[in-house]
């Protein structure tokens, strides 16, 4: 049973593909992560799932709905928490809250029942009756999670839920969404560039570049197929000769160059590090530091875009200011 | 079609940002009450032809309420801009309401709080000497308040989503809201103008608003109230409808 279920959804800004033939099937139940630097998609992706921006070409199903033809069924299944706030500070958290299950069409006793509910559940129902403006960052966004809950939807967004948070907020966020996929029994995508993030909480990960989605598998699975564990050499200079030998190595499971590191992915790494200072010794190339870890997402997201995820994000950077340019310039 | 309850919601959420922006508020009438106070005093012993006999004072306060519908109500259809700018609007844009609702939902809003603001104004000038002749000239006063404020909220919304930011907002006050203001007859009779710029002036919709409520309230006007009547419905029914249309045709994010 799939709760979502995308084919080749693309989104065109004149010249500017930001989202570029994703095709994509999320279970009920799921807690699915798009995973990608800023900029490559993953936003646009959300408002078009939310009915928000219409797609160029492609569709999608959301709830069973079709996204272009049945967008009011689709709003009535969701709740989305957006990237910025979208709170009325002017108006306490309950009202905030009620206004929203009122647009919801809940009724008097029942809203008054899940309002309690999903307040208790992000613990703001001591704050619930001070004005937003006086809330911190992490309660506006417990509130808005809570908000996107209280007319229970089966699909949940969350579009870089804990963005701007620090450390310690952040882990209470992911808590509650932890246990409000278990509890509510609700279907979650959520975006985000931080690799924990992604590792812990998401069922499947999407990785997302570039608008087009590079790979798609569990945590686990994606870490699994660098091939075990990461041993990086960083070398005086890089050879060549050496590369190509490692490379042809029967223990290691791919190579990668960054940098001047060479990235080789292997099983057992801590026995196969000796193997390979000796083999540089002999191809007589200066290794300067050697580091053995167990691969990341951030290692997954090396490997299939060549790029770590802060270089990406320069780069999106640039190409979005370009962009931003042009458009002001029309 | 439309959705009753979301246009409660709409309203209700302007009324609750009206009584607790209590400072806004102020902010919004001091400009009128001052052109009012300041105007009224000063060209109250000064004749000017046009006025028919009545002193300036009375003259000036339908003008002055006009002048509160068009700015509050321009500021309120344009207060979407500022939904945009913090987020709000994707909130109510990605809930299952018909664009329609959520229009009508503000526009009510808007409505309820310029008239009311109109009505203090009105209020105040019966202590700097105004003479409100019975409650049927106040009532056709705030049937024409009604439609001056719906006009302009229509006429906010569509700068509003032809609009990115905020960052033109000055530009609309300064050459759409104030020649608006100045075109309308509000501080003098059209009739004293030359008559290219009356042209401007007949294509005013606050012109009309202007001229019903005088004709209300001190009886003095240039067109029958009737007929002031018809080309306000007219005008506020055009606005709103274009309003909502930009409304809907415009990105919401």
């Amino acid at each position: 049973m799939y709760d979502i279920k995308i084919k080749n959804l693309t989104k065109m800004f004149d010249d500017f593909t930001a989202v570029n033939r994703i095709s994509l099937s999320v279970k009920r139940g799921e807690l699915f992560g798009l995973l990608g630097p800023n900029g490559a998609g993953k936003t646009t992706t959300i408002n078009m799932l939310s009915t928000l921006l219409a797609p160029t070409s492609g569709t999608a199903k959301v709830a069973g709905y079709d996204i272009i033809n049945e967008k009011n069924q689709v709003r009535k299944s969701i709740g989305v928490v957006f990237q910025d706030p979208a709170l009325d500070t002017k108006l306490t958290g309950r009202e905030n809250l009620e206004f929203h299950a009122m647009m919801y069409n809940i009724k008097s006793n029942e809203r008054k029942r899940r309002i309690k509910e999903v307040l208790e559940l992000v613990e703001l129902t001591e704050k619930a009756d001070i004005l937003v403006e006086n809330y911190s960052g992490g309660m506006k966004r417990r509130l808005e999670i809570a908000r996107g809950l209280v007319h229970k939807p089966k699909v949940l967004f969350l579009d870089e839920p804990t963005l701007g948070l620090d450390a310690q907020t952040r882990r209470h966020i992911w808590d509650y969404i932890k246990k409000l996929n278990k509890e509510e029994k609700v279907t979650i995508i959520l975006t985000t560039h931080y690799m924990e993030e992604a590792d812990y909480l998401c069922d499947r990960v999407g990785i997302i570049d570039h608008g087009r989605i590079v790979t798609l598998d569990s945590p686990d699975d994606l870490k699994d197929r660098l091939g075990g564990d990461i041993i990086t050499l960083e070398m005086e200079r890089v050879s060549n000769n050496f590369v190509n030998s490692v490379s042809k190595l029967k223990f290691v499971k791919s190579t990668n160059i960054h940098n001047k590191k060479l990235i080789i992915a292997v099983k057992h790494g801590e026995k196969r590090i000796p193997d390979l200072i000796n083999m540089a010794l002999k191809s007589k190339v200066k290794i300067n530091s050697v580091n053995l870890h167990k691969p990341s997402l951030e290692d997954v997201f090396l490997h299939f875009t060549g790029k770590t995820i802060r270089e990406e994000e320069s780069s999106h950077a640039d190409r979005f200011r370009e962009f931003a340019r042009r458009r002001i310039r029309r | 079609m439309t959705n009753l309850i979301a246009i409660y919601v709409l309203w209700l959420r302007e009324m609750k940002r009206f009584l607790r922006a209590k400072s806004r508020v102020v902010g919004t009438l001091a400009m009128p009450l001052f052109f009012l106070a300041f105007l009224g005093i000063g060209f109250n012993r000064m004749s000017m032809p046009g006025l028919n006999g009545t002193d300036y004072i009375h003259f000036l306060v339908p003008g002055i309420i006009g002048m509160t519908m068009l700015f509050t109500s321009m500021f309120s259809g344009m207060s979407v801009l500022w939904d945009r700018e913090f987020g709000f609007l994707k909130e109510i844009m990605v809930a299952p309401v018909d664009r329609i609702s959520i229009v009508l939902g503000r526009t009510l809003g808007g409505v309820t709080t310029s008239v009311i603001q109109g009505i203090l104004i009105l209020g105040i000038s019966i202590f700097m000497g105004f003479k409100l002749n019975g409650l049927i000239p106040f009532l056709l006063s705030v049937v024409f308040m009604m439609l001056a404020s719906t006009t302009f909220i229509g006429l906010g919304l569509i700068f509003a989503s032809r609009m990115r930011d905020i960052h033109g907002f000055s530009l609309i006050v300064n050459f759409v809201i104030f020649p608006l203001f100045f075109l309308s007859g509000a501080l003098y009779p059209i009739d004293n103008m030359p008559s290219w710029i009356k042209i401007f002036s007949y294509v005013d919709p606050l012109t009309y608003s202007v001229d019903g409520m005088r004709g209300a309230l001190i009886n003095i006007s240039t067109f029958s109230i009737a007929f002031d009547f018809l080309i306000s419905l007219l005008f506020a029914a055009l606005m709103i409808l274009l309003g909502a249309y930009s409304f809907e045709s415009s990105e919401s994010i």
